[in-house]
Order: C-alpha cells, then structure tokens, then sequence
C-alpha cells in the first residue's frame, strides 16, 4: 500500500529491520500538553464533564454481591464541537496543517472523526475533503454513516461517499496527490496526542475528586487511538496503576470488505472488524508507522454483543436522562457487568461518550437491521450472532463480556511483524522492540517465536 | 445535485476482495452545486461546498437525506419501563 506523510520524515524514526523509536516519533509533535490544551479550548474541544451515574450506580449494586459494586463514572464526550471525542483527535492535525500553511485537509474516515476535521477546519478556515465508505453497491447506505455524511456537509466539507472495499485508501492517496492538502490521519501522532488531553482530564479530575487514581477505564476501541491516548493521558496525569480495559462490539464472523456484509452490521466503529487487525497490524494504514499502537497499553481487551450495547444506551437515557449515540457506549455495555465484579470502594471511568442523532440511535438501527432481514428479540446475549440475530439481554443481569485472550493477540502481533518483512530470526534490538509493542518482556517474544519456528541471533 | 461516478472497473479492483465485492465497481458519489442545467442520468459538473469542480453522472436533483429514527424498537421500549420500574421513585 502507498503512503502519505502527513509532513513526517518517518525514515528518522527507523532504527533498522522491524524496529523503529515510537516515543521519538511521538516526541516529534512540536507542542507540549499544555499548547494543546490551548488549541483545542480555542476551538471548542476538551473540559468535558465527567458524570457520576448515580442511578447506574445504584442499580449495579442492587445486582452486586457484598462489597461489590464499583462506582462508574462517564466522560461525556459528546459536548465537544462536533459531538465526540475525534473532535481532540482532529485538533492538533488541524491546527498544524493550518500553522504549517496548508489550504486543506483530507481525511478518511466513515466514523464521527469526519465530522470532527470538518468541524475543525471550518473553525481554522480551512478547505476539507472527507472520504466515507457509505454504500453497498446497490445504493443502499449505512443509516449511521449517512448522518456522519450529512454532519460534514453541515460544516462545509466535500464529502466523497465510497461503495464497500478498501480501496478507500487509493482514493484518499489519489485526491491527496491532486489538492496537496494535508494528511489529518486518524493514524499521525498529532491525532494520538490530541486523545492525550483526555486521557489527563481523567486522571486529573478524578484524583482531585476522589483523592485516587481511577482503577479502570474502559475504552471502546476500534483502531487503536482512542485506546494509545487515552492511556498516555493517563500517564501523564501520574495515573501508574490505572487498568487500561478496550472493549469491542463482537462482530466477529461478518468480513469488512465485503459488499452484502456491509449492510448487516448494526455498528460501523467499536467493532472487532477494526479491533483485532489494528492490535495486531498497526502499520497497515496510510502511514509509515502508525501512532496508535494499542498493545503497548491494554491490560484487558473484552468484546460486547450489539444488543448489550444497544440495552446500555437504552439504559443511560431511562435512568440518567442523556441520550447519546450507541457506538460510543459499547464500553459502557462491558462496564456494567465489570463494576458488579469490582470492590466497591474502585472507580470506574467510561472515557467517551458520543452525540446522537437521525441515524445514530438504537431505534435507527434496529429499524435498519429489521429491514435487512436481521433478528431481532430478547434473550440471553450470548446467542447474538452477528449479521443474522441481535439478541437484546431480557434483564440487567444478563448482560455480561467475552474476556478475549489478550495473550492471542500478543503473539499473533509478534508472528505478523515477523512474516511481514519475510525474516527468519530476530536481533536483539527487535525483540525489545516487540517485547515493548505487546507490554511483555523479551522473553515473551522468544517463546512466541519459537512456537511459530523462528530464532533469535 | 448528486452525481455518481465509477472509479474502479470490477477488472480494476484490489486483489484478495470477497467475491461479491470484486464483482461491482468501485463508485463515489458527491454532492455540490450544478453548472448548467441537466437531466438526471446526464454527464455533468459540479462545484462541491470547498469550490472544486467534478465532473460525474447526475443521479438526482436536491435528494433529500433518508436516514431517521425508525420506529420505536418493541424490545428497547420494554427495556426503558423495566429499568424504571426497577429502580422506583427515589
């Protein structure tokens, strides 16, 4: 696949073979922490409110056994400018493409963050590009990513809906190349960095409130960044014991580049179809190394059902009266069941939350499913399968998580940096690189080497 | 307007696509203001909201946008009265 730069001379960060120095690729952003606190205040991103969801929260200990029943606390995410938490994501890109005198910006992306870069650019005056894949080859469109569509309209952008396959990204490369506008992808460390200043909101306020670090905060993850900022934020605020919990849809079974399966998928982010690959193959992107890297940083990695996530947006607006976009809360789906599990006295952060809209809403989504011939009733959620039945749990205490192997997915990373640039033995200096990309020690990477044949020199 | 336009012929996709993918072509469509008057199914150009000039199949005048709410989900009503229900007045 061909590269854009976004601006990078990436070769500096190459230090030979499979290897490469991620903290100075991520050192080379220009700005501190607090500059870009600044520039994303100036265009209405950060300071979201973090929530305790008192209802919730009764309820869950209604549920727990004693001196069980963790308290869950929200970021909500969706009171940024363009309603998520891409609008940090974007910021930074946005704002270097701006300083650094580009005319435009281009990004591709089928999620909220396209509404988030034209949100920005509009606020930096700045042309925009957006590239969606939105329809099947029939014409039919995924309800939610037609809204996104119809959001960066509203902003200004020119909006480039694509039928299924990945040559999204050849398209993207091609009006690149024809406008010179800049690369803002979702993959930069300037996007990884703009995710940091929520990852430091979190920290900050609730060691300020509660007077400890947060125990957990769970992270929707689908390409990795929400998941590599939010934990370097974290870090940063000083946070050295918080757990780093992803959480996926489960849409495992259903192929993303294929034509029919596009339409029988009730989410379109959050999902295992961009989970799993991007753990495990994170420079397969529009860049040369991508910035987002969430293996370094996960401590648990646990899947959902559609229909848990569907019933824990139904939930936050019946008990705490907000209502926000379903995608965003699939974390909050696997922390209902985590927080039952956990000591009471343990905080619990659900990092984003998303708007919600025509489109992105559960009824839309279900109406959308209905009409592809999709299942829908109660039931326990574990007999959802994706693309044929969604299963919406018959009571709270039905909704549980899938502890994925996160060990799998370690040594599935190690094999693919391997086989990627066809080597049959590693220096040492690449298996501490490895070691480092899956948060193991060398060892780990010998013994995952050798279980797959290859050597160490 | 809305115009559509073919990017890939299927012979022209990427390797390794599910069948049912590599069989359509790959297609773009965008929205902005037409040049000239035209008959949906024309070839025309448009100017998109950034001021760039298109040139593609005119697929509809001012379509409107076709996503919405639904309907009200039976199994996701249920869900809101028993969680109230459960939880009571405070």
């Amino acid at each position: 696949m061909r590269k854009s730069l976004a601006g990078l001379d990436y070769d500096r960060f190459e230090l030979g073979g499979i290897a490469f120095d991620y903290e100075k690729l991520m050192d080379s952003v220009p700005y501190t922490l607090d500059e870009v606190f600044k520039i994303q205040r100036e265009c209405k991103v950060s300071g979201t409110p973090l929530f305790e969801l008192n209802n919730v929260n009764t309820l869950v200990r209604k549920h727990a056994g004693k001196g069980k029943g963790a308290r869950i606390l929200l970021k909500d995410e969706a009171a940024n400018a363009s309603g998520s938490f891409k609008d940090r994501r974007a910021s930074l890109s946005v704002y270097h493409a701006k300083r650094t005198g580009y005319e435009g910006v281009i990004a591709a992306t089928s999620g909220n963050y396209g509404a988030a870069v034209a949100s920005q650019a509009a606020q930096r005056r700045l042309r925009c590009i957006v590239v969606q894949e939105a329809y099947d080859s029939k014409g039919i469109g995924q309800p939610e990513i037609l809204e996104k569509g119809r959001k960066c309209e509203a902003y200004g952008a020119e909006v480039w809906q694509l039928t299924v396959g990945p040559e999204l990204f050849y398209w993207d490369l091609a009006l690149l190349e024809e406008t010179g506008f800049f690369n803002a992808s979702l993959y930069t460390p300037y996007a990884i960095m703009g995710i940091e200043t929520l990852g430091y909101e979190i920290g900050t306020e609730v060691k300020a409130t509660f007077g400890r670090e947060p125990d957990y905060v769970v992270v929707t993850h689908a390409g990795g960044g929400n998941v590599t900022g939010t934990a370097r934020g974290l870090e940063k605020a000083g946070c050295k014991n918080t757990k780093i919990v992803a959480v996926s849809v489960d849409l495992r079974g259903l192929h993303m580049a294929s034509d029919t399966d596009f339409n029988r998928k009730s989410f379109t982010t959050g999902h295992t179809g961009f989970g799993v690959p991007f753990a495990v193959n994170p420079d397969r992107t529009d860049v040369p190394r991508n910035a987002a890297r969430p293996l370094r940083y996960m401590d648990r990695y646990l899947l959902v059902s559609q229909g848990e996530v569907f019933y824990a947006t139904e939930l936050l607006a019946a008990l705490e009266g907000i209502e926000r976009g379903p995608a965003g809360n699939t974390s909050l789906a696997a922390a209902l069941k985590l927080a039952r599990e956990l000591s009471e006295d343990n905080i619990i952060v659900v990092q984003e939350t998303e708007y919600t809209g025509a489109g992105k809403h559960p009824y839309a989504q279900l109406t959308f499913a209905d009409e592809m011939g999709i299942e829908i009733r109660r039931g326990n959620p574990r007999e959802n399968v994706p693309g044929k039945r969604i299963v919406i749990p018959r009571s709270f205490v039905d909704l549980s998580y899938e502890e994925y192997p996160l060990k799998d997915l370690k040594k599935k990373r190690v094999e693919n940096a391997i086989q990627e640039l066809k080597v049959k033995s590693l220096r040492d200096y690449e298996a501490r690189f490895l070691a480092e990309e899956v948060k193991e020690d060398v060892e780990f990477v010998t013994n995952a080497l050798r279980e797959k044949g290859f050597g160490i020199d | 307007m809305e115009i559509r336009k073919v990017l890939l012929e299927p012979s022209e996709r990427a390797e390794h696509l599910p069948e049912e993918t590599k069989n359509v072509p790959f297609e773009a469509r965008v929205r902005g203001f037409l040049m000239r008057d035209a008959n949906v199914g024309e070839e025309v150009e448009i100017e998109t909201p950034i001021g760039r000039f298109i040139k593609g199949t005119l697929v509809a005048e001012n379509p409107p946008f076709t996503h919405g709410f639904g309907r009200p989900v039976r199994e996701l009503v249920e869900v809101s009265r028993e969680l109230r229900r459960e939880i009571g007045p405070s």
